[in-house]
């Protein structure tokens, strides 16, 4: 009885806490400026069942697509096995499903083979990682914290895995010694190897059993809570930002709304534009972005493919796009606490631009679209980058030289060169 | 040229209408090697017999080198007069001969009052291709030479155009090669995102030797390119390679102008 209150304390605090820190993320994610992502549902959904449910973006690359397949199934089908922890742990019984008879031993048997395999992927993972150091693992960005994430995130991954294939190997001893409540129930393909480990005495093997289960299940409260912290958070995430993700063409950039109605009064005086213009063209600061933009920040698994096709960071620039949505959500992250701390209004003094990214990296992008390309789950770092850049140009003025001469061009001339209007159809005059 | 190119203000003074306006854009109205480009693509429209204009000094830069540079009031401000030129010569249909006009026009001027059906160059070629008006006859023989193509950004991944200037390519029965990044991997030139206009910031290399490089390692007598600024970042990689007197960068339709004897 002591065990089932316990248990639903736990489960309790583990959902309780989780949806605290996700609803200071989802209000985080509002401070975005609106953005319309409503329109072709059917499309929409269509692009989510594809890209995140499916992972197609992900085989373009076979080897991690393979591991990640592994992971990413391991971790939806073993969850059922959660629900069973859940109904056991609350009414404190034992392998409520046994019932299933035949099928049941097939579920637990797919489990453990799956649950080797995530296993094994994890360990392939953390040798890519740290004895192979694979160059997109690494760069600026990815010291510190980001390196940790990820390994952590893998070892808890493999202890549960251990855990759970530890607790199916007690358990299945128990059964064999007609121990108490351990009916003979399911199939143990993969731990009965791990049998050998285990001592004989029922009490020791009783210990394990529970201390495992205990693990297993506390283990995936704590994972659910560490994700609002971590890259990991993407395995929630992935649906709505594909879901949401840009249908039209990736060389389109939204037309501003605001822009147009000042363009719209000035070319014709007896417009009247049909409402208020935002105070600010462009983004210095996260508020400044749209929602998607932030959603984006938060859905980056920091994988890097990105950044690993990005022509300027593949030429030794500064500019690496997925430092441009680690950026953004550490921002976003200070705001939120700026906000929890002194409340809505507060300014601390800094923004985005400059005290994260840097102009020098906004301006290195060829806008070439390579990144939104790679990005498995259509993450759109360039539309970032392009906010930046109306802000610096619009809002400031300030732009490399160059680029301040050509704008004068357009504006002046028609063309981004110095050339006069009037030369423009010498062309057809040769031969 | 051996024939007189069309203004639309020359047609709309005889009472006439194009088939097709040719948006030639602001590198193919100013640059020496672009201009070369600018008329064989009005040789290969002569030559099938499309009745087509150009709007000559009524054209203007289509604001996109403003707008990928943050710009976006001059480019709407542009786009805005470009698109009053337009509707006033009750335009349906346009070729460009550059992928960032071809954009442009395509997807953000729409939103402005601007909606034209709008086509690429080497979109023309393959439907001329297509439909047997153009072939590869009477001109230059590129019979068995190593061609590899280069995918302009906003040409490819910008708006999934892959297969156009492939097709031209194919007729010609010559020897395709991929590079190692083509199509939506293809790299870009270096040119794109108003980087054509500035130095490029600091680094370890250029990007457009970074893609020649790749382009060179396929051995091909002619690295084909859709678009003036990858044409002119392709040469200048090729002549920095000191490589300019056995590989050449020739545009999709320098190339069917040539094999047309155009």
């Amino acid at each position: 009885m002591a065990s089932q209150i316990i248990f639903i304390l736990v489960t309790l605090a583990g959902i309780g806490l989780f949806s605290f820190n996700a609803r200071k993320v989802i209000r985080n994610i509002k401070i975005g400026r609106p953005a319309n992502r409503n329109d072709q549902p059917a499309k929409r959904f269509m692009t989510m069942l594809k890209v995140a449910f499916g992972q197609t973006k992900m085989a373009v690359r076979p080897i991690p697509f393979l591991l990640h397949l592994v992971v990413y199934l391991g971790f939806v089908i073993i969850n059922l096995e959660v629900l069973e922890i859940m109904i056991d742990g609350i009414f404190g019984t034992h392998r409520v499903f046994a019932g299933l008879g035949g099928f049941y031993d097939f579920l637990i048997g797919s489990f453990e083979f799956l649950a080797l395999g995530v296993w094994l992927a994890c360990v392939i993972f953390l040798i890519r990682r740290n004895v192979l150091k694979l160059k997109r693992f690494s760069g600026v960005e990815m010291k510190a914290w980001p390196k940790s994430d990820a390994n952590y995130i893998l070892i808890t991954e493999i202890l549960l895995m251990s855990a759970f294939l530890l607790m199916n190997a007690a358990d299945s001893k128990l059964q064999a010694l007609n121990e108490g409540h351990y009916i003979s129930a399911g199939a143990f393909p993969v731990s009965a190897y791990l049998q050998g480990l285990l001592p004989s005495s029922a009490a020791s093997l009783v210990m394990i059993e529970r201390a495992c289960w205990w693990f297993h299940i506390i283990g995936i409260f704590a994972f659910l809570n560490y994700l609002p912290y971590s890259k990991h958070f993407h395995i929630l995430f992935a649906f709505p930002n594909t879901y949401f993700s840009n249908l039209e063409p990736k060389g389109e950039f939204t037309n501003m709304a605001s822009v147009t109605n000042e363009v719209k009064a000035m070319l014709d005086p007896s417009f009247v534009p049909a409402e208020t213009a935002p105070g600010k063209f462009g983004a210095k600061d996260v508020n400044d972005l749209s929602w998607i933009n932030l959603m984006n920040a938060y859905t980056c698994t920091e994988c890097g493919r990105c950044t690993s096709v990005c022509p300027a960071n593949l030429t030794g620039k500064l500019l690496s796009p997925r430092k441009i949505m680690m950026d953004t959500r550490d921002r976003l992250e200070e705001v939120g606490k700026n906000i929890d701390k002194h409340g809505a209004d507060h300014q601390d003094g800094k923004a985005l631009l400059d005290d994260y990214i840097t102009r020098e990296e906004i301006w290195a992008c060829t806008s070439c679209n390579a990144c939104t390309e790679a990005c498995p789950i259509n993450i759109d770092p360039l539309a970032i980058i392009v906010d930046l850049r109306r802000y610096a140009v619009m809002e400031e003025s300030v732009a490399p030289g160059s680029i301040n001469a050509m704008l004068g061009n357009v504006e002046n001339n028609g063309a981004p060169w110095k050339y006069s209007p009037a030369d423009r159809l010498n062309w057809a005059e040769q031969s | 040229m051996e024939f007189k190119v069309p203004t639309m203000a020359q047609l709309m003074a005889m009472g006439e209408e194009p088939e097709i306006l040719f948006w030639v854009g602001c590198a193919g109205s100013y640059d020496e090697r672009a201009q070369k480009i600018t008329r064989d693509i009005c040789k290969i429209l002569h030559h099938v017999g499309i009745k087509y204009a150009v709007l000559g000094t009524e054209e203007s830069c289509t604001g996109d080198p403003a707008k990928r540079a943050g710009n976006e009031f001059l480019f709407q401000m542009q786009a805005m007069t470009n698109i009053e030129v337009l509707n006033g010569y009750n335009i349906k249909k346009i070729v460009t001969g550059c992928p960032h006009c071809f954009n442009t026009i395509k997807n953000e001027y729409p939103g402005l009052g601007g909606s034209y059906e709008v086509i690429h160059h080497t979109q023309l070629i393959q439907d001329l291709i297509n439909e047997g008006k153009l072939k590869a006859e009477g001109g230059e023989s590129f019979k068995g030479k190593k061609i590899t193509f280069h995918d302009p950004c906003y040409l490819g991944r910008g708006n999934g155009v892959y297969e156009a200037p492939r097709k031209a390519l194919e007729v010609l029965d010559a020897q395709l090669v991929e590079m190692k990044r083509c199509k939506s991997n293809g790299l870009c030139c270096g040119a794109g995102g108003a980087q054509m206009f500035k130095e490029p910031e600091k680094g370890t290399k250029d990007i457009n030797i970074e893609r020649i490089e790749e382009a060179l390692a396929t051995e091909p007598q002619v690295i084909a390119a859709g678009c003036p600024f990858c044409m002119t970042m392709l040469s200048d990689g090729v002549k920095l390679k000191d490589k300019d007197q056995e590989v050449k960068v020739l545009d999709i339709a320098e190339i069917t102008a040539r094999a047309n004897g155009l």
